[in-house]
């Protein structure tokens, strides 16, 4: 029974040496440790629009807990590393959302939670909903579901954690998306 | 103090202004009877002053389009706190410039009612205190929930198109095969035809 219960905890939570942990294995400890330094503290700005909020405040809540990755709620985009759009963005709120994510300092990365966020969802043929958050700003990860559960969530967040981790320093750059205003362009590094 | 029936406010309001209330509508969930456009302020106003009456509540303002009559309609609710009753009006404007007395100075409660009937219906409301968009944005072309309401195509560079990710993928499918043919040396092709030629020849 105890066997059992330590079988299932394990299976249940996350492995903490797949992202979480320092792991080098790169000749460059350097860039080891500026991501292993980036991905355990991916600070999330609390962004809910609609019912998928409930599911983020469900994942940063202590049966999910988001925490025991070192990702803590912002109030603030000046402070966040990571956008979690949760919920139907609408036009008016567009603009709004567009504001946020230029407000936050890189490197800065975005996740959309739900069918809404990343397509319009249910409400795709409405006059007001837009067609989905890459519409305006660069998305790394999409979590579908409607709402998805914190486990979903939870995942997205660790699949956003391996990104970081392959990170290059030399080749460290958002990719400019035509149109939208965001990102840069960096010299490049030989 | 009871409540009186819809009949008999009804019967008020006509002993009062006579052709300025119209019949009542044939009893069915809702009764209710449309007032002359001029008149709203007033008769509002008697309904909200009259002690037998006493309708302190606007209980709900909104709209409904008709295209084929060219009408707009806009309809009130008002309730009564003190008698418990209910009344149902409305009023039927042009659509094409429809407009009509803000109730605002009566009931506060009309002001974001009103503002959300000028926003996606086009109304004016004339003497309201401050008549703007209220859901939409402020630079929002057209009135969403007229019928006739075609979308802008998009906001502020915002396109409101998506493409649907079958055919994405479809493109993709394509384009891989392409790629797969274009790849494919020509002397494969030359030693595949044999052996598709070869059972025929032998059928």
């Amino acid at each position: 029974m105890a066997d059992q219960t330590t079988k299932d905890l394990k299976g249940y939570s996350h492995d903490p040496g797949a992202s979480t942990a320092l792991v080098t294995t790169s000749t460059n400890l350097i860039e080891d440790l500026i991501n292993w330094s980036r991905r355990s503290s991916m600070f999330y700005l609390l962004f809910g629009l609609a019912c998928c909020g409930i599911e983020l405040m469900q994942t940063g809540g202590p049966r999910a807990d988001l925490d025991r990755f070192g990702s803590v709620p912002r109030a603030t985009p000046r402070q966040s590393d990571l956008m979690i759009v949760a919920g139907t963005l609408t036009y008016k709120m567009a603009i709004r959302c567009k504001l946020l994510y230029e407000q936050m300092a890189e490197p800065k990365y975005v996740i959309s939670m739900g069918s809404c966020a990343n397509c319009g969802g249910l409400f795709q043929l409405s006059y007001s909903v837009v067609k989905g958050v890459d519409k305006i700003i660069p998305v790394d990860v999409y979590v579908p579901g409607c709402p998805p559960r914190p486990e979903a969530l939870t995942e997205g967040f660790l699949r956003v954690q391996e990104l970081i981790k392959r990170e290059k320093l030399k080749t460290k750059m958002r990719p400019k998306k035509p149109g939208t205003g965001a990102g840069y362009d960096l010299p490049e590094v030989a | 103090m009871p409540g009186l029936t819809v009949e008999q406010i009804h019967q008020r309001l006509v002993e009062k202004f006579g052709d300025a209330v119209g019949p009542l509508s044939p009893p069915k969930k809702d009764p209710f009877c449309v007032f002359a456009v001029p008149r709203v302020r007033a008769i509002c106003q008697f309904l909200k002053d009259d002690p037998a009456l006493y309708f302190d509540f606007l209980e709900d303002l909104t709209a409904t389009d008709h295209p084929k009559e060219n009408l707009i309609r806009v309809v009130y609710h008002f309730y009564s706190y003190r008698h418990r009753h209910l009344f149902i009006a409305k009023v039927e404007l042009n659509r094409t410039d429809p407009q009509v007395d803000s109730l605002e100075p009566l009931w506060k409660a009309a002001n974001w009612m009103e503002r959300e009937v000028f926003d996606l219906f086009g109304v004016v409301f004339r003497d309201h205190s401050d008549l703007r968009r209220i859901l939409m944005p402020d630079d929002w072309v057209g009135n969403p929930l007229r019928k006739d309401y075609t979308e802008a195509g998009g906001y502020q560079g915002i396109s409101n198109v998506r493409d649907n990710p079958l055919d994405l993928y479809l493109n993709m499918d394509r384009q891989v095969r392409a790629e797969q043919v274009a790849a494919q040396p020509p002397a494969t092709a030359t030693a595949a035809a044999p052996p598709t030629g070869a059972p025929k020849a032998e059928g």
